[in-house]
């Protein structure tokens, strides 16, 4: 299997392409660049609180606006356009198709990131990625809030063109002697997270232009000053961001599934018990929402009704981790660097599932709700399950794409650092929200338990950035000067593991 | 797809399954309990705004920053804010609602012991959220 750029050509040639894997290309560079970027924050914001008082941030404004650009880089412009890279080298081979359906559409899906990104970084807003109002609203300053609401805007018509170009890729275009239940799971995986976009976006497409004409004064939805409702944009919200979690988490999921049974030299334990929990992940994922709300003084019914809701994703859920963990007994594993990532992810998806449901039972959410023991929980997604699944891939597809092999100790490294910095970040965490301190803040009192796990949590922080430096130098350096890969076995399993389709791009 | 039987994963599906069922009810109860406000308790108007907070009392006494109440008896909080979104918490005793302009939300608690206890803010409300803090004082009845 080979998905091209093992010839070089000019630069303009693929920025012009748009031919499925320079599309992908495209996005992969894109996202890893918001990764760096994005990260680099984050350890600015641990670095301000690894103890009381202003460290190395000014005030309270710039750490308000760095949390804020870090959160929506890294979930929009570095999660959602890495899926949709590897989505787009790989959904196309899947299906047996020569591109994705509609190339020009996938071209402009693409090209809508930059400008976004360029608005939402340029602007560097202030109003945390929830963008709440009536704060939003009221006393957000301008033009950094319209800015990002402009950059929102614009990514969500870009997710919701690339979910319509992955259904009709895999619905319509895929081989006809396949059927539906022969696609491999990663396709399932982009089938059902598409799906929930689709659905999905709109309402807090809605939600983002009513945010901005309460901005320019002329409505006011969510102002209660002009007898709007701010819980309102808090379901709107929700509505649209609870599935997304699912949006994220999904196609990282579809990696591991590629990645664990290759690895493993074994079928997959059960391809219909995998099917059937996308399937139900997006359906159920779409009842849960106000989870995030009991705090806003929901009723009693109400809360016991999402939480229900909430509680009816984790089986679906825990059939995945059972299901890799089946595929993985009795295999022949090869700890090579992307199984190392894909296994971490698994056993962190474990974890962050469990501290979920502590936070989707009602009484505990009060303990739990707006403290650091949420960064934890939602970083252990979004950080030990989607970006372990995605760099794990990353590793994985680098020989097909390059056509050179990684160093594997520095992959290994990076692994191992990262998953020990991820679990002193993020576990730290989880305790430290226990003993009570809220998120979004710039400063703490200097209460001798929180010191010490924010240090902890610093430390943890300063290890993955180490890693992702190794990172980084590994990925350039291969990619020019690495050994060059046999693209048929690239990491020695044997050739039936393997799909024997390639990406033909007739520019090349 | 798979020829082989898949019973350990039914076992398995429906394990998590009772786990999650009793995890809901257990939290169920437990909610149920602790939303029912005694008849008793008395009302304190806690008032959120950037970036303090204001209580006053049954009696129309005012506090800011700082709320002085008597250990075994029951306070209800009827929470409001004149501004943005605000989350009045008093972590020690798992106090916690949101400040909503154009809402009331009320919670309660009794305190058991005499101590101080921070109270904070737990929503995101601009630039001194961090500092958005207060004590209770829970202290002996006066009569």
């Amino acid at each position: 299997m080979t998905l091209e750029l093992q010839k070089p050509r000019p630069i303009w040639q693929i920025m012009f392409s748009t031919h499925h894997t320079d599309v992908g290309l495209l996005y992969l560079i894109t996202s890893l660049t918001f990764l760096f970027l994005g990260g680099s924050l984050a350890l600015g914001i641990r670095a301000e609180l690894f103890y009381p008082g202003s460290q190395i941030i000014a005030d309270s404004m710039t750490f308000n606006r760095i949390f804020t650009v870090h959160g929506t880089t890294l979930i929009f412009l570095f999660i959602i356009p890495f899926a949709s890279a590897v989505g787009n080298y790989y959904v196309p081979i899947m299906v047996r198709y020569r591109d994705m359906a509609y190339p020009k559409l996938n071209a402009i899906a693409f090209w809508m990131i930059p400008p976004a990104g360029v608005l939402i970084w340029l602007g560097f807003a202030d109003f945390t990625w929830y963008a709440t109002p009536p704060y939003s609203i009221i006393s957000a300053p301008g033009p950094a809030a319209d800015m990002w609401i402009f950059g929102l805007k614009i990514l969500g018509i870009s997710s919701v063109l690339g979910a319509l170009n992955f259904v009709v890729t895999i619905l319509k275009c895929k081989h006809p002697d396949m059927s539906i239940g022969q696609i491999p799971l990663m396709a399932w995986a982009f089938l059902s997270s598409s799906l929930i976009i689709i659905v999905a976006i709109p309402t807090f497409a809605a939600a983002l232009l009513m945010l901005l004409t309460d901005r320019l004064g002329v409505s006011g939805f969510f102002n209660p000053a002009m007898g709007g409702d701010p819980i309102a944009y808090a379901h709107l919200f929700w509505f649209t961001f609870h599935p997304e979690v699912y949006v994220l988490v999904i196609p990282a999921i579809g990696m591991m599934y590629e990645i664990i049974p290759r690895f493993s030299r074994k079928p997959i334990y059960s391809y219909n018990s995998g099917v059937f929990a996308f399937v139900m992940l997006s359906i159920v994922g779409f009842s849960s929402w106000a989870h995030h709300m009991y705090a806003t003084g929901m009723s009693f019914t109400e809360k016991t009704v999402f939480m229900v809701g909430t509680l009816a994703a984790v089986p679906a859920s825990a059939m995945h981790v059972f299901n890799f963990v089946a595929t993985m007994w009795n295999g022949r594993i090869r700890f090579a660097t992307p199984m190392m990532w894909a296994v971490g992810g698994i056993a962190l998806f474990f974890s962050a599932g469990a501290g979920g449901v502590v936070n989707s039972a009602m009484p505990l959410d009060f303990t739990t709700h707006d403290t650091y023991w949420v960064v934890g929980h939602f970083h252990l997604f979004v950080m030990g399950t989607i970006a372990f699944g995605s760099i794990g891939y990353l590793y994985y597809m680098f020989p097909y794409v390059t056509g050179r092999m990684y160093n594997e100790t520095w992959g290994k490294v990076h692994f191992v650092l990262s998953f020990i910095g991820t679990i002193l970040v993020f576990f730290t965490q989880h305790v430290l929200g226990l003993y009570g301190m809220p998120r979004r803040i710039y400063d703490y009192p200097p209460i001798p338990e929180w010191i010490a796990m924010n240090q902890i949590a610093t430390v943890g922080a300063m290890i993955i950035g180490i890693s992702m430096v190794i990172f980084l130098a590994n990925m350039i350096h291969s990619s020019g000067k690495g050994k060059p890969a046999d693209t048929d076995d690239p990491f020695g399993l044997g050739g039936k593991y393997y799909y024997p389709f390639e990406a033909k791009n007739p520019s090349h | 797809m798979s020829g082989h039987s898949n019973w350990p994963e039914w076992i398995y599906v429906a394990v998590v399954i009772a786990l999650m069922t009793w995890v809901g009810a257990e939290a169920w109860e437990a909610e149920r309990l602790v939303e029912h406000v005694p008849a008793d308790a008395k009302t304190i108007i806690v008032t959120g705004q950037q970036w303090f907070w204001t209580f006053e009392h049954e009696d129309g006494t005012k506090e800011i920053g700082e709320l002085h109440v008597e250990v075994g008896k029951a306070y209800k909080f009827e929470i409001v804010s004149t501004d943005v979104n605000h989350s009045f918490n008093i972590h020690d005793y798992v106090v916690l609602i949101d400040a909503i302009p154009g809402r009331v939300n009320t919670v309660w608690f009794a305190p058991d012991k005499v101590g101080e206890h921070d109270i904070q803010c737990r929503e995101y409300c601009g630039l001194i959220h961090y500092n958005m803090r207060g004590t209770l004082y829970v202290t002996e009845p006066l009569s």
